[in-house]
């Protein structure tokens, strides 16, 4: 999990019972740039329903025919209400307003992370762990109830969806993805087919992928500098890797950052260790 | 009528700009009320106390991606949609009006024509 069970500032622009509406362009540059800075947005209308509030910041924006209270009282402590009348201001003062009294939103920075992390299908997941003996930035976890989970999302590497490939059941999605099914989209045969194929793939190298694809990095890096004849079955587990990699869908950035070959040794040793300790634990239930 | 949600995918350029730029202009003109995010995926990796809200108190309409991610972004965040009631509207592959229609539907005709 990111941070803290902590919401995102909410502003709610107001245009109910006691308010005067918002003009048409102002209402809507304002919801559009609110979005795109991070914050959540409700937008009340007379007879409409929003989701209700119970933590966090909301502030409400209106045009009010009576004057409001600066802050309300709520009904917990966990929610805190403030009111401001916009009939005066801009849209940038109004943009001014909101991040003095919400704060700045965590905006993704050029190499920071996004939200791009693996989601789990419940409904097509086997709790085979795979995925946890897999992932080598320990993403995966398994709960109390012996159950896989995504537990540090924030350890995956951005735009690498290799754990889905390597999941038997297509149950791993990154919805930021752009293509199917690993962003969401339907699962047609087809797909099953391929997934089991690469999965073949992985088993024909002996299963140790992060070892293989360490070794073609490492003889890549070589190969100007120490050229020399390869046999066939090497050349042949060559153009394995490569597919594999592309199959995969590793990037090249990623593979680049891989641990030393020790290291990854060591937390294979220990992700294994955690996915026998947790289907160990599971068939024990079982029985 | 169904509460509404819109997601603006904010951290990424998966959902086309057009339409969803267009389908939150139509939102915003429309007169009904609804709840707007920047990103699903990064409330859910937060775990937003909000995502549970939003998957509350009754059925939802929720214009983001593919149904199938967007299901299991809310389990993820402890926050399940109800099984009845929560209809998902993918904006990465139909076009704003065929969103607006489905998330408006007869509710909005009826205001329109009032």
């Amino acid at each position: 999990m990111i941070g803290t069970l902590k919401s995102i500032p909410r502003v709610a622009l107001y245009e109910g019972e006691g308010s005067r509406p918002i003009a048409g362009p102002v209402r809507a540059e304002l919801t559009r740039l609110l979005l795109e800075k991070g914050y959540a947005v409700s937008s009340i209308r007379p007879g409409g329903q929003v989701a209700p509030a119970t933590s966090g910041v909301l502030l409400v924006l209106g045009e009010f025919l009576e004057q409001k209270p600066l802050e309300a009282v709520a009904e917990t402590d966990a929610v805190k209400v403030l009111f401001r009348d916009i009939a005066a201001l801009d849209v940038p003062k109004i943009m001014g307003l909101v991040e003095s009294l919400c704060g700045t939103t965590p905006l993704p920075k050029p190499g920071g992370w996004k939200p791009w992390f693996p989601v789990i299908d419940f409904g097509r997941c086997t709790n085979c762990m795979q995925c946890l003996s897999f992932c080598l930035f320990d993403v995966y976890g398994v709960s109390t109830e012996g159950k896989i989970q995504v537990q540090h999302e924030n350890h995956c590497k951005t735009d690498c969806p290799a754990c889905s490939r390597v999941c038997p059941e297509v149950a791993i999605l990154f919805p930021k993805y752009r293509s199917g099914p690993i962003n969401g989209d339907e699962i047609n045969s087809e797909d099953l087919r391929r997934e089991s194929m690469k999965v073949d793939i992985s088993s024909l190298l002996g299963g140790d992928i992060y070892q293989a694809l360490r070794d073609r990095s490492d003889k890549a890096k070589s190969r100007f500098s120490k050229e020399r004849d390869e046999d066939r079955a090497l050349k042949e587990r060559q153009r394995c890797l490569t597919k594999l990699q592309e199959q995969l869908e590793i990037p090249p950035e990623v593979l680049a950052s891989l641990p030393s070959l020790d290291q990854i040794q060591a937390k294979a040793v220990q992700a294994k260790q955690r996915a026998a300790d947790a289907l160990g634990m599971n068939s024990a239930q079982l029985t | 009528m169904p509460r509404i949600v819109y997601c603006h995918c904010a951290y990424a350029q998966v959902v086309p700009k057009a339409v969803k730029e267009e389908v939150l202009r139509r939102l915003v003109e429309s007169g009904v009320a609804f709840d707007a995010v920047a990103d699903l995926c990064e409330m859910s990796a937060k775990r937003d106390p909000m995502m549970k809200q939003l998957s509350q108190e009754g059925s939802v309409k929720i214009a983001a991606c593919y149904p199938r991610a967007v299901k299991w972004l809310f389990s993820a965040a402890d926050a399940p949609l109800p099984l009845a009631g929560a209809e998902v509207v993918n904006m990465r592959v139909e076009t704003a009006d065929r969103v607006i229609d489905a998330v408006l539907g007869e509710g909005f005709k009826q205001t329109e024509s009032a």
